[in-house]
């Protein structure tokens, strides 16, 4: 089937089986290699994006689910080089360890603060709901959305 | 992982998506996929075409109107959450939303999916039978209402039949409603939940206990597994049912 989808304000055409799952679409017809691949079962959030503005698990939809959408990954957050500022603050705060989940905490955070500058430490935590750290980093992890919000 | 061989369509409206549906006895019904995405993924379902529902604008919306509330089949948790027209007429329903998993999930899933799926430990179907839902039905040889009491027929079985598609929810007007639930984690699985609703005299319904929401504490007989003993989950149906009712105001 043929799809046209925006990422990270690039349009895209391409041909997909409709079994394609829409994690291995970005990751491997558009190489766009930051969102990963968890869980495998929409539990671990590594694979979270940004879908018509929704935080979602790229896993539990389909490629062809996505024609007309528009959607956002972790390579779209910085710039020329240069950290945006959630990215910075996860920086400044050592808000990762082995990094793995990061791409996904990112967009989740993204998401809370696109829809409420100024959580609460609670709201922060509900907002990451969906996202595991195996490296059990979520202290560092508030922090850093807490310093990233206003 | 890679899924089997599938067809997939898209229909815009009800009518195409009835005719979708019917092409194969073998087609299933995409609402949100929070939950058949990964049953395709362990071949636990292998429907030969996926009609996915997205873009059927019948099937969404929410209105209320003197306290009764229609909510589309593809409303999702998150529209749920945010929505006056529920929150303003039964928070419960808001509140219990944002209680299903996580933000991606809730982003995506829909209560005609969590419905329609009917296990046993979702959040929904104990909350539809003490509200006393009606839930609209469409299929090819036209509409019916079918009462919550009888929409959940078990585990995994509804009275949507193949070829058929929910389209709506009425939930008419009461005083109160109370939900209660102890779950694996903070907002996981329920172990045991009940609802409770009070409209002059107050109905409650059990979930987890059997394979459909269950209306009298006499009787039951509930699973054992890692959760909980039979004998556990008996004793927190009875403190959940208090607990609900009390919420209520019954």
């Amino acid at each position: 089937m043929n799809i046209t989808v925006t990422v990270n304000g690039e349009t895209y055409e391409r041909d997909v089986d409709p079994r394609r799952l829409l994690i291995h679409f970005i990751r491997d017809d558009l190489d766009l290699t930051g969102s990963h691949v968890g869980c495998d079962t929409g539990n671990c959030g590594a694979c979270t994006i940004l879908y018509n503005g929704d935080a979602v698990k790229s896993c539990m939809l389909l490629a062809v689910q996505a024609d007309g959408a528009k959607i956002e990954t972790v390579e779209s957050l910085s710039a020329n080089g240069e950290l945006d500022g959630l990215q910075q603050a996860f920086s400044d705060h050592h808000a990762l360890q082995c990094g793995y989940c990061t791409p996904g905490m990112l967009m989740s955070a993204k998401h809370l603060l696109d829809h409420n500058a100024s959580p609460t430490e609670g709201e922060i935590r509900k907002g990451i709901q969906g996202n595991i750290c195996r490296c059990t980093g979520y202290v560092n992890i508030v922090e850093a959305i807490k310093a990233a919000s206003k | 992982m890679l899924l089997a061989a599938v067809e997939y369509a898209r229909p815009t409206s009800l009518a195409d998506a009835l005719a979708a549906l019917g092409r194969s006895e073998n087609a299933r019904a995409l609402a949100g996929g929070q939950t058949l995405i990964n049953v395709m993924k362990a071949r636990a379902a292998q429907p030969d075409l996926l009609v996915d529902l997205a873009d059927v604008a019948e099937l969404r919306g929410i209105s209320e109107s003197s306290g009764s509330l229609e909510i589309g089949a593809m409303t999702t948790y998150s529209q749920l959450m945010d929505s006056s027209d529920v929150f303003g007429t039964r928070p419960v329903l808001s509140r219990v939303a944002g209680e299903i998993a996580d933000v991606q999930v809730r982003n995506r899933g829909t209560i005609g999916g969590n419905v329609c799926l009917s296990d046993p430990t979702n959040h929904f179907p104990p909350l539809m039978v003490s509200m006393n839902a009606s839930f609209t039905i469409v299929g090819p040889s036209g509409e019916r209402t079918v009462n919550a009491g009888e929409f959940f027929q078990g585990v995994y079985i509804t009275a949507v039949e193949p070829g058929e598609l929910l389209t709506k929810i009425t939930i008419p007007p009461a005083q109160g409603d109370g939900f209660a639930a102890v779950t694996i984690g903070k907002d996981g699985t329920c172990i045991v939940n009940a609802a409770a609703t009070r409209n002059g005299e107050t109905r409650f319904a059990i979930g987890c206990v059997g394979a459909v929401p269950v209306t009298s504490l006499d009787d039951i007989d509930p699973p054992s597994d890692v959760h909980g003993s039979a004998e556990y989950r008996r004793h927190l149906a009875k403190i959940l049912v208090d607990r609900a009712i009390a919420e209520a105001g019954g």
